[in-house]
């Protein structure tokens, strides 16, 4: 394991002439394009991590007059708003990225799904996008932007929703293969990527790939920002180096008094104290969004637990039964054991439970919520019983 | 209760009727009235030629698609770990105080609506709330009082 100090670094709102990165991108092939970004190592920054060019390159080598490139602009993991900002400070680089995306794979249309909740953003990106739109067309891109809102549902998040959602029907997720890459939104191939990856892409095509490698470790190359909040005197957005500790973090970010750092929202992992040394936030580590929370001594872990699990019971689409009732029992259970209506060996069922929503679950959400659970329960337990 | 009129026609010619047209459609209609009559409901689904239990089953599986009446102003308070942690139970009793209405309810003129929503990525200036679309962040329970005092003159 590798292990870097933290550095701040400016890559996501570094100023840029857009008009030259995208003519610098429009003479690549889309060979280069691909190549430059598999050798990166770039992988997804909305926290599920898949390498970015293996997507583009999938999506390239699909047969299909129609494809389409996806903004996955649901910022919804609590904890998490950096893709809020990107949007609001620099959604010229979202789009280039988009285009340059589209370049690659051979997709002529590009749609970003944005959350219901940013809504008070839409009038100033339409202007922006208009004369982004002109731009594009001068240096001689087919390729246009459109955009859907969503209206308020976690799971628009995960990839297979958000294409159902913007389809007009209920934010269920698809049983998958097959793959977006094969089959994603209207059943074209689709490479559905995070606002704040797509920003990185194009950072990468215009310094190259080798710029972006010095930074991070073997597992997490690069940088990418976080958001902060929780007992911190710092909190906001933060641009940093893949590869560091918790500790560091947390001598960075911390108010003195850290007791636990929940690390990619309420879908992550909690990391206490004793562990803050030994783990590193990275792919080797803690794998994250970018949502970083901290707690000090003054809070109760059940209540961050408690509140983790009704957010989870009421954002479970319900379509299938592991996640749908495990989310309401695990809910219930706490209370009970909170309450002195069970015993505490019944936190070791919970913990059962939640390994079972892991392997049962039709989605990410489902799968994930063991993740809060039992990093909570498993470090916190007498917090949980008294 | 409101009138739907020519609202669903004008929606459906600038936004297609396909079946990817009825997010827009409803998001619009939402976005005029606060939230979706039954008979607004049966207009969209003559106007797209699909049932009107596949409008609803769309509908009622998003949060900011209300099928219960809603106020003129809707106020979302976010009540997710940051914003719990920093206040949110102050801002709530400041509202409700002010309101006379509990989470949950409208006020009796149709003015105002209070939920609690999951998060709304704020969590850096919590608490925060949405009214309708925009949003208010590091709020104190004078500065919310403020805040309404000035949607009650609107």
């Amino acid at each position: 394991m590798e292990n870097k100090g933290l550095n701040k670094v400016d890559l996501i709102f570094e100023k840029i002439d857009n008009r030259e990165v995208l003519n610098k991108a429009f003479k690549m092939s889309r060979e280069e394009i691909i190549q430059e970004v598999l050798e990166s190592g770039l992988k997804g920054r909305g926290g599920a991590g898949f390498p970015t060019g293996l997507k583009w390159k999938y999506t390239a080598a699909e047969k299909s007059p129609d494809k389409y490139v996806v903004c996955n602009a649901d910022e919804g993991e609590p904890g998490t708003f950096k893709d809020r900002e990107i949007l609001e400070r620099v959604s010229n680089k979202v789009h280039g990225g988009m285009v340059i995306a589209g370049k690659a794979i051979g997709a002529k249309k590009g749609i970003v799904y944005l959350r219901g909740e940013y809504r008070y953003l839409l009038p100033k990106l339409m202007i922006e996008l208009e004369a982004f739109h002109k731009m594009i067309r001068e240096i001689g891109f087919d390729f246009s932007i459109e955009y859907r809102m969503g209206s308020g549902a976690y799971i628009c998040g995960e990839e297979s929703a958000l294409f159902e959602s913007i389809e007009g029907k209920r934010g269920e997720p698809r049983n998958k293969p097959p793959y977006p890459t094969v089959s994603g939104v209207f059943e074209k191939p689709t490479s559905i990527n995070n606002v704040e990856t797509l920003v990185t892409a194009m950072m990468i095509v215009n310094h190259g790939s080798k710029n972006f490698t010095q930074y991070g470790t073997k597992d997490s190359r690069g940088s990418k920002v976080f958001s902060i909040s929780g007992d911190t005197p710092t909190p906001g957005i933060f641009e940093l180096e893949l590869g560091m500790t918790v500790l560091q973090f947390v001598n960075e970010f911390g108010d003195g008094d850290t007791k636990a750092v929940q690390v990619g929202g309420a879908s992550g992992f909690c990391v206490p104290r004793k562990k803050f040394a030994e783990t590193i936030i990275g792919f080797e580590g803690v794998p994250t969004g970018g949502s970083m929370k901290l707690f000090n001594s003054s809070r109760s872990m059940y209540n961050v637990l408690h509140n983790y699990l009704d957010f989870f019971a009421e954002e479970s689409c319900g379509q299938c039964t592991p996640c749908r009732v495990g989310c309401q029992q695990l809910l219930k259970g706490v209370e009970k054991v909170k309450k002195g209506e069970a015993k505490s060996t019944y936190l070791t069922e919970l913990m059962k439970l939640a390994d079972t929503m892991k392997i049962a679950a039709k989605c990410g959400l489902g799968q994930s919520v063991g993740n809060a659970f039992k990093s909570i329960v498993g470090n916190f337990k007498e917090e949980i019983i008294y | 209760m409101y009138q739907v009129g020519n609202l669903v026609k004008e929606l459906s010619d600038k936004h297609g009727r396909e079946r990817e047209s009825l997010m827009p459609i409803l998001q619009g209609i939402v976005q005029k009235h606060n939230y979706l009559t039954d008979e607004a409901m049966v207009e969209v689904a003559r106007e797209l030629d699909i049932s009107a239990a596949e409008v609803y089953g769309t509908a009622s599986f998003y949060t900011f698609l209300d099928t219960q009446l809603k106020g003129k102003y809707v106020i979302r308070v976010c009540k997710t770990i940051t914003c719990s942690m920093k206040g949110k139970g102050d801002i709530i009793h400041t509202l409700e105080d002010m309101l006379k209405i509990k989470v949950g309810e409208t006020t009796a003129d149709n003015q105002f609506s209070l939920v609690e929503t999951n998060c709304i990525g704020w969590c850096h200036k919590a608490p925060a709330i949405l009214i309708n679309e925009m949003p208010y962040t590091e709020l104190t329970p004078e500065k919310v009082t403020e805040i309404i005092k000035d949607y009650m003159q609107k």
